[in-house]
C-alpha cells in the first residue's frame, strides 16, 4: 500500500468516504469508497453523470449531509489541516463561509428574492468578518465590482438580473471571504453558450487573483478542458479514474471514461456516428456485484462481475480502477492515446 | 417552390402584447426546408426559436407571415382543417417530466393517440401498433404498462418520441429533445432521431442552444438573434465560414472536450437586450465590435452571399461573381 503523505500541497482530502441514504423501503448507496485530493491553487474537475453522487460529494465536504437518512458510514475528509467530521455545528459554521464555500447550480432559485444583493453579500461579511455594517456594505460593492456588476446596482433586488448577472452574484457570495476552495456545482448549466464562456473566464481569473483551490463538479467536458487542471471521473458513488488533463484526454484508460467521449458530438467530424453506452447509471439502492459499470462495459469479462476491481497507477498522477490493467499498463481501449501530428514545432 | 421542399416560412411574425409595449418574440423570419432534411435552429433564450416552431404548428398564432406546409398555408386554415393537417406534424417537447400524463402508462399515452387518427378498428390492432411504436423508439415491451414516474428521462423521452411517431407524421419539431438528459442517453436519443429520419423519410425542425449537437444533426443551421434570423446555411459551411459577427462569437464560445486544437475565444461583452418594442436598428450592435454608423441607421437584410449561405449584417458583403 502506499502511505498517504498529507503533504503540504493537498487542501482538501477525502479518504474512502462512504455515504449511505437509509430509508424504511431501502438503503440508497450514494457514495462508496470515494478518494479524491485536491492539491492547492489547482481546479479539480469532478466529472459524472447525473446520480453518481458529485453532489452529495460536495456537501459531504461542507458536512452538510442531511441526518438522519443520510449517514457517513466510514471514511475522512482532511480540509486545510481539519477533519471535518469530528467539527461540532458551530465549528462548521466557522469553516463553511471562510475556508470553504460554494456555488449552486441554479442561480434562480439561490438568492433570496426579498433581499438586495448587496445586503445579501454584505450579511456573510457581516458573520464570518466580523464587519460593521456600513463597511460590509462597502465591502460587498466591491466584491460586485470584481465580478464585473456595477456597485450601484447592489440596491438591487435579484429578480432585477440576468441569469448570467445572477451567477456572478453568486460567485461574488462564494467569494466574499475569500475562501481556500470553492466548490462550483454546476455553476454555468443554466446559462448561455456566451454567457458561460464569460463567467467561465471570470472564474478562472478570480481562482489565479485569489490563490485558491476549486473543485469544479460539472458533466461537460468541453468546461472541464477550459478552466480545469486535473479530472476525477466519477461513477455510482466512486472514482473510476482521475489523472491531470492530458492524462484524461488524451491518454484515457477507463471504458467509462471513453464511453463519455464517445457520446459527445465531435464537432471537427460530424459524419462520425454517436457511440453512446449502452443502458442506464446502476440503481443505487441495488449495486451491481462486483465492478459497478460492468453491465454496461464491452470490455467485461467475468472477473468484472465477481470482484471489485483494484485502483491501478499508471504514473504519479494517473490512475484508473479497471481489470483491464490488472497485468499491464499498456492501454487496452479501442480508442487510441493521441499522438502529436507531424509538424508540430517545440 | 419546387416539389422537394417541404416547409416555406415567410415573413413570420409573432409579437406578444406586454405591459411595457411590444415583446417581438419572432420579428420576419423567412426560410424553406427540404423534404427529408433537417434544419436546426439555435439561439440563446430568449431569441425566439421556440416561439418559431410553435409558430409554424400554430400552437400560438403568428401575428402575421405564411407558413405553407407541403402546398397548404398553415396560417389559413379554419380549425377543423388545421387539425386534421397537423396529424402531419408533430412536436417533440424539451422536458420529458413534464410533457407526459403522469396518470398514464406507456400503453395508454401512445393508444390515445391512434384513437383520434381513426385509422384502426379495434383495440386489438391498436394493441399491435403501440408494440410497434414501442420497439421503434427502443421502449421494451415489459415497460408497456408502466407509468411516466417508473421510468428515467431516456425513456421517457423515447415515449415522448413514440407518441409524436404514432399519428404517422411528416414533419416533426424538436424542441430541445435532449438538454434534459445526460451524455450518454443523449447520444443514444441523437442516434435515434437520426435513424427514424432515414427510415421514416422524416423532416425535423430541430430547436437546440447546443452548437455541437446541432452541428451533429442538422442538414441547414439558422442562427436567431432578438427575433431575428441572422444567418442561415449549410452546416459544413456555417462551421467552417462563419460570417455574422454574433455567429462567430457563438461558435468560439462553445467549450471544445479537447486539449489540442483550440481556438482563441472571441468574448462578446454584455447580453442580449430587451425583445420589446426594439429600435429599427440592427439588434446585435451594443455587442459587436465591428459596429459601424451604418449599423445604427438601419436594420441590416437578409442577403445571399453565396450559395445558400444568408447573413444579416451591413459588414458582410456578398461574393463578386
Amino acid at each position: 500500500m502506499e502511505e498517504i503523505t498529507n503533504t503540504n500541497n493537498a487542501l482538501l482530502e477525502i479518504e474512502d468516504l462512504h455515504i449511505h441514504f437509509v430509508s424504511k423501503v431501502e438503503t440508497v448507496k450514494a457514495i462508496n469508497g470515494l478518494n479524491l485530493v485536491v492539491h492547492k491553487g489547482k481546479t479539480l474537475g469532478l466529472v459524472g453523470e447525473t446520480g453518481a453522487g458529485k453532489t452529495t460529494t460536495a456537501l459531504a465536504i461542507l458536512n452538510m449531509i442531511a441526518k438522519p437518512q443520510g449517514r457517513i458510514v466510514a471514511g475522512r475528509i482532511t480540509l486545510d489541516g481539519e477533519d471535518i467530521f469530528s467539527k461540532t455545528e458551530d465549528q462548521m459554521e466557522g469553516i463553511r463561509g471562510n475556508t470553504v464555500s460554494m456555488i449552486f447550480q441554479d442561480p434562480m432559485t439561490s438568492l433570496n428574492p426579498v433581499m438586495t444583493v448587496g445586503d445579501q453579500i454584505a450579511e456573510v461579511l457581516q458573520i464570518h468578518k466580523k464587519l460593521s455594517k456600513a463597511a460590509a456594505a462597502k465591502e460587498a460593492q466591491k466584491m460586485l465590482e470584481t465580478v464585473g456588476i456595477p456597485g450601484a446596482r447592489s440596491v438591487e433586488y435579484p429578480h432585477q438580473f440576468s441569469g448570467g448577472m445572477k451567477q456572478r452574484v453568486l460567485i461574488a457570495l462564494g467569494l466574499a471571504c475569500t475562501p481556500k476552495l470553492l466548490i462550483a456545482d454546476e455553476p454555468t448549466t443554466a446559462l448561455d453558450v456566451t454567457i458561460q464562456a464569460q463567467v467561465l473566464e471570470l472564474m478562472k481569473d478570480l481562482k489565479d487573483q485569489m490563490n485558491m483551490s476549486m473543485l469544479m463538479i460539472t458533466h461537460d467536458l468541453g468546461i472541464v478542458a477550459e478552466v480545469c487542471d486535473e479530472v476525477a471521473v466519477m461513477y455510482a458513488g466512486a472514482i473510476v479514474e482521475s489523472g491531470t488533463l492530458e492524462d484524461i484526454f488524451d491518454r484515457k484508460r477507463h471504458p467509462y471514461t471513453e464511453g463519455l467521449f464517445n457520446s459527445l458530438p465531435d464537432v471537427n467530424n460530424r459524419t462520425q456516428s454517436l457511440k453512446p453506452i449502452g443502458g442506464q447509471m446502476p440503481n443505487p439502492a441495488d449495486l451491481p456485484q462486483g465492478c459497478s459499470f460492468h453491465p454496461r462495459c464491452e470490455y467485461a469479462m467475468p472477473k468484472c462481475s465477481q470482484e471489485e476491481p483494484p485502483m491501478h497507477r499508471f504514473s504519479e498522477t494517473h490512475c484508473a480502477k479497471c481489470w483491464l490493467y490488472e497485468n499491464t499498463d499498456q492501454c487496452m481501449l479501442a480508442s487510441q492515446d493521441y499522438v502529436p501530428s507531424q509538424g508540430v514545432s517545440e | 417552390m419546387s416539389d422537394n421542399v417541404i416547409l416555406e416560412v415567410n415573413n413570420l411574425k409573432k409579437y406578444f402584447k406586454t405591459r411595457s409595449g411590444m415583446l417581438h418574440a419572432v420579428d420576419d423570419v423567412s426560410f424553406t426546408i427540404e423534404r427529408g432534411k433537417t434544419l436546426g435552429i439555435v439561439g440563446e433564450s430568449g431569441c425566439g426559436k421556440t416561439t418559431t416552431g410553435r409558430s409554424i404548428l400554430r400552437l400560438v398564432e403568428p401575428t402575421s407571415g405564411t407558413v405553407i406546409f407541403d402546398g397548404t398555408d398553415i396560417t389559413k386554415l379554419s380549425k377543423r382543417e388545421l387539425r386534421k393537417k397537423r396529424q402531419e406534424m408533430q412536436l417533440i417537447f424539451q422536458d420529458p417530466f413534464s410533457s407526459l400524463n403522469p396518470k398514464r402508462t406507456v400503453c395508454q399515452t401512445i393508444e390515445e393517440v391512434l384513437k383520434l387518427t381513426g385509422e384502426y378498428k379495434n383495440s386489438d390492432e391498436r394493441f399491435h401498433r403501440v408494440l410497434e411504436i414501442m420497439e421503434m423508439v427502443g421502449l421494451d415491451e415489459r415497460l408497456i404498462n408502466a407509468y411516466p414516474h417508473e421510468m428515467d428521462g431516456g425513456r421517457r423521452q423515447r415515449l415522448g418520441i413514440g407518441r409524436a411517431l404514432a399519428m404517422k407524421p411528416k414533419f416533426i419539431v424538436c424542441d430541445e429533445p435532449v438538454s434534459a438528459l445526460d451524455v450518454s442517453i443523449q447520444a443514444q436519443i441523437l442516434n435515434m432521431l437520426r435513424s427514424l429520419q432515414n427510415e421514416l423519410g422524416l423532416t425535423y425542425i430541430f430547436i437546440t442552444h447546443d452548437l455541437s449537437v446541432v452541428n451533429y444533426i442538422s442538414d441547414d443551421i439558422a442562427v436567431m438573434y432578438l427575433g431575428r434570423l441572422i444567418e442561415k446555411a449549410s452546416t459544413e459551411e456555417l462551421f467552417r465560414n462563419p460570417l455574422h459577427p454574433y455567429t462567430k462569437a457563438l461558435l468560439s464560445a462553445l467549450p471544445v472536450p479537447s486539449l489540442h486544437n483550440r481556438q482563441k475565444r472571441i468574448l462578446i461583452k454584455g447580453e442580449i437586450s430587451s425583445p420589446i418594442d426594439p429600435k429599427p436598428v440592427c439588434r446585435f450592435a451594443a455587442r459587436c465590435d465591428h459596429c459601424t454608423e451604418a449599423c445604427l441607421k438601419g436594420e441590416p437584410p437578409l442577403v445571399e452571399v453565396s450559395p445558400n449561405h444568408f447573413v444579416s449584417c451591413f459588414m458582410v458583403q456578398p461574393e463578386q461573381g
